[in-house]
């Protein structure tokens, strides 16, 4: 069976690390003011004091501190496309420092809400999301950095 | 407060909630009715219905105003319909307000009701990839529970919160909504009967997680003009002193359903009134400025209980205590019925569930009935103010407030 191709679950929200660096969220930076978002603004600074149009695409910082975090025991409805048998995962929100702004996503499989804490670190991966028709759709995920990880040494 | 910022309230109506899957219009039409019977005003005495809309149940959902005043029989009644999530039915309460105050009308009906579907809610239908409801589900497989579980255990973290709160909360409230004939749910449950139901997105349980109900609720409001002079000398005469519908204050730095990110703070280091505070603590503050009175004046409080924990957020959120003492306020039980402030004596989402667009206006019903000593089996003792308090997907404030 040939390789599943693999596809970003969505269009430009990150970087993958396909090519060898470290993947990365995409987000904005307004060359006005400085403000950053993800997923990214083009049209608008949130700003109420800006009114600036001009927004860089940059690669936000790849670790943060968690916010806070929870899991899913049930499985979420259309249109996340879960896996059969359906296995809970974590999700968090993670507090980045250098842009000031807290983001969501899922936990790496593997991880139970007894391995987090809030303030904990932890890094951007990219993971598959769901694969169909020969396609692994991706997306970003949060990894732990303490020993607790699974798939890490201790 | 001056007699020109107050309107009077000479109806509250309401549909029992439940799950039955009949039509929205049913349950809107039921409590409408009631609310004029119990103004004991007549349909065409209405110049002005205001809407509550439900986004699940097609266009008729959507021109909800019309909907209802097609459903009591067109009139030439002049009409408004409204979206704001959660927060819908505040501001058709606080677009007939403004009709009134302005002095365009004299009376008002609004109204709110809603079917909905089985489980968790899920976005509306299609491959929608630019709405980020659409795509928290689909990227992240987060569910409403899922942001209820984050701000949860942040006061676990923060604040030394327990679960065994969280459940407290959930036991008062099944305890307030016993006795009170409009709530779906009407049993006890103990903290062990709570703390054994399945976890649904850690820490919070299925006991603890709002259902979605059908219901429908309704209200009169007039002028305070047309209010003496319809008087009928029997209940104590409730107004409305105050309509909160904020929207956040940039940077917005508390995770929001349905969001991915908060916004940044990066670029307002120092600006001035840049201070770090979430959305939901502006939310009452609004309200009790406008009214002119503070937390310290409030009797009851009808505030959205989406999740067991959420309501100890909102203790703080409408001042009732300082940040991190909720729980000590559950504990003491100043928020039960016989305590000093108590807090959903309706019952709350606990016992109701949410029954969208209806249920700011059943919030306010509550306060209502509760103003004017008529809420049997549930009452709150000498109560003169009431503050209702919620929060809407994407940045809808809703607070009202009521004295008599």
């Amino acid at each position: 069976m040939a390789p599943a191709t693999r596809v970003p679950a969505v269009e430009g929200w990150f970087t993958t690390g396909d090519d060898g660096a470290a993947p990365a969220l995409l987000g904005s930076r307004c060359v006005g003011c400085g403000t950053f978002a993800f997923p990214a603004e083009a049209t608008y600074c949130r700003n109420p004091d800006c009114t600036s149009t001009s927004f860089e695409t940059v690669e936000l910082s790849r670790r943060g501190r968690i916010w806070s975090y929870t899991d899913a025991r049930y499985q979420p409805p259309p249109p996340y496309r879960a896996a059969d048998p359906y296995v809970p995962f974590c999700l968090a929100a993670v507090e980045l420092a250098a842009e000031r702004l807290v983001v969501m996503g899922q936990v790496v499989d593997g991880v139970t809400v007894d391995d987090l804490a809030v303030g904990d670190e932890v890094e951007l991966v990219i993971d598959t999301l769901y694969s169909e028709d020969g396609c692994d759709y991706l997306v970003w995920k949060w990894r732990p950095l303490g020993a607790t990880a699974p798939g890490q040494e201790a | 407060m001056p007699d020109d910022k107050k309107v009077a309230v000479l109806g509250a109506g309401m549909h029992e909630w439940g799950k039955w899957g009949r039509p929205f219009v049913e349950y809107g039409l039921a409590a409408a009715r009631d609310a004029l019977a119990d103004a004991g005003l007549g349909w065409r005495d209405m110049q002005f219905v205001s809407g509550a809309d439900t986004i699940r149940n097609g266009y008729p959902g959507f021109v909800s105003g019309a909907t209802f005043a097609q459903a009591l029989g067109w009139t030439g009644a002049r009409v408004a319909s409204v979206y704001a999530a959660c927060a819908s039915g505040a501001v058709a309460i606080a677009n007939a307000r403004a009709q009134i105050l302005a002095g365009l009308c004299d009376v008002a009906l609004v109204v709110g009701a809603d079917t909905t579907p089985k489980g968790f809610f899920a976005p509306v239908g299609g491959d929608r990839k630019d709405d980020p409801d659409w795509l928290r589900f689909h990227l992240m497989g987060a569910t409403n529970p899922t942001y209820f579980a984050l701000y949860a255990r942040r006061r676990m973290d923060r604040f030394g919160a327990t679960e065994e709160d969280f459940a407290q909360v959930k036991v008062k409230n099944a305890r307030h909504g016993l006795a009170n004939p409009y709530a779906r749910y009407r049993k006890e449950v103990t903290v062990d009967e709570v703390l054994s139901s399945p976890m649904v997105a850690d820490p919070l349980r299925l006991l603890e997680i709002c259902a979605t109900s059908d219901g429908g609720a309704a209200l009169v409001l007039s002028s305070m003009e047309f209010a003496r002079r319809h008087a009928g000398g029997g209940a104590p005469l409730v107004t409305i002193d105050a309509v909160s519908t904020v929207t956040p204050t940039f940077p917005n730095t508390v995770i929001e359903m349905p969001n991915f990110s908060t916004d940044s703070a990066a670029a307002s280091t120092g600006a001035p009134g840049a201070a770090a505070t979430g959305f939901r603590p502006s939310i009452a503050t609004a309200a009790y400025a406008e009214a002119g009175i503070g937390p310290e004046d409030v009797s009851l409080a009808e505030v959205y209980d989406l999740s067991s924990a959420l309501e100890l957020d909102w203790y703080e959120d409408i001042g009732l205590c300082g940040e991190g003492e909720a729980e000590k306020l559950l504990r003491d039980g100043v928020t039960s019925l016989g305590g000093r402030v108590p807090v959903n004596p309706s019952g709350g989402l606990s016992c109701f569930g949410e029954a969208i667009p209806a249920q700011a206006i059943a919030q306010v019903c509550e306060c209502v009935w509760q103003l004017r000593g008529s809420a049997t089996g549930h009452q709150v003792e000498r109560a003169t103010v009431a503050v209702t308090a919620n929060q809407g997907l994407f940045g809808h404030g809703s607070s009202v407030l009521l004295s008599r």
